[in-house]
């Protein structure tokens, strides 16, 4: 995929399907330390025994069962191997799953983080019942969204309201951008 | 409008003015597996959003879901309205969704050369 924020979307799509109501994604760029760049999605869905977790990566073991080929976290952790990095997937059965993404920041072949507000808005208004935490840290700014927090503003206003949409677009575009000055 | 500050502001203009009618809602469900993600399925969801900004279209009910299966012909959009049966899009762009909103959302009338299939509950 062309950009970070795509995988985002679609390992946290990977949590919701294993029926998670709570996601956590950090991403930290560490760009005056250590020069990495980790994403870390962490859900409480199903889980995974042992087994199953070791065998997840590879293209030909999906649980999806339209198709037998899952190519989600092959095409990921493909990224981060060309970026001397790694795909780590921890997860607990009846407890929740992690798979966090390290890659070299610097890195030339390190795809960008892309459009983040978009993958972020898409999450958010698309699964009202989730319960989303986002942390995006460059260097030492953070940038924190709370999904309940959010609702706990707006009561009975849907996020999908015109007005609701509009202020969300901005919040996300300008907090975004202000990490990076 | 882009602090918490704002969003509180705008929940007083707003609370007057909304009917909540989330059961009559219509329902617009975009394809967010990982074939849908590789071809563009999230700007094809940015467009609906932007579209239901534009318009101030308050009885509207985003979702997204998995895989369908028919990976092909991604990115997928699936529109109900109510007591209508569920219309699949296929092969949508984002430039596709001003004409699907007017015409299907709004007007009622499926644009038949987009429609991949017909579900009946």
């Amino acid at each position: 995929m062309r950009e970070l924020s795509l995988h985002i979307l679609d390992l946290v799509q990977n949590s919701i399907e294993a029926g998670a109501n709570k996601v956590t994604l950090d991403i930290i760029e560490d760009i005056h330390g250590m020069d990495t760049f980790l994403i870390c999605v962490t859900d409480n869905g199903r889980g995974m025994d042992e087994a199953t977790c070791k065998k997840v990566i590879d293209p030909f073991v999906t649980t999806r069962t339209t198709r037998r080929i899952g190519l989600g976290l092959p095409l990921i952790e493909m990224s981060t191997k060309r970026c001397n990095g790694s795909l780590t997937v921890t997860s607990t059965l009846g407890c929740g799953t992690v798979v966090e993404a390290l890659y070299q920041h610097s890195h030339l072949d390190r795809p960008p983080l892309g459009k983040i507000s978009e993958t972020i808005k898409s999450i958010v208004i698309a699964n009202p019942k989730l319960h989303f935490i986002y942390y995006h840290t460059v260097g030492q700014a953070v940038f924190a969204l709370t999904t309940q927090d959010l609702i706990e503003i707006l009561g009975n206003i849907p996020l999908t309201q015109p007005d609701v949409l509009v202020w969300l677009n901005e919040y996300l575009t300008h907090n975004e951008m202000t990490l990076y000055k | 409008m882009k602090t918490i500050e704002d969003l509180k502001r705008l929940r007083q203009q707003v609370q007057s003015q909304t009917r909540v009618r989330q059961e009559c809602s219509k329902q617009i469900i975009v394809g967010m597996g990982t074939c849908g993600i590789a071809v563009g399925a999230r700007d094809v969801m940015s467009a609906i959003l932007d579209e239901i900004s534009k318009r101030k279209l308050e009885d509207i009910t985003v979702r997204q879901t998995g895989c369908m299966g028919m990976c092909e012909k991604e990115v997928l959009v699936d529109i109900v309205l109510p007591g209508e049966p569920r219309i699949t899009y296929g092969r949508v762009t984002a430039a596709d969704i001003p004409k699907i909103i007017a015409q299907h959302v709004i007007n009622g009338q499926p644009v038949k050369e987009m429609v991949v299939g017909k579900f009946t509950e």
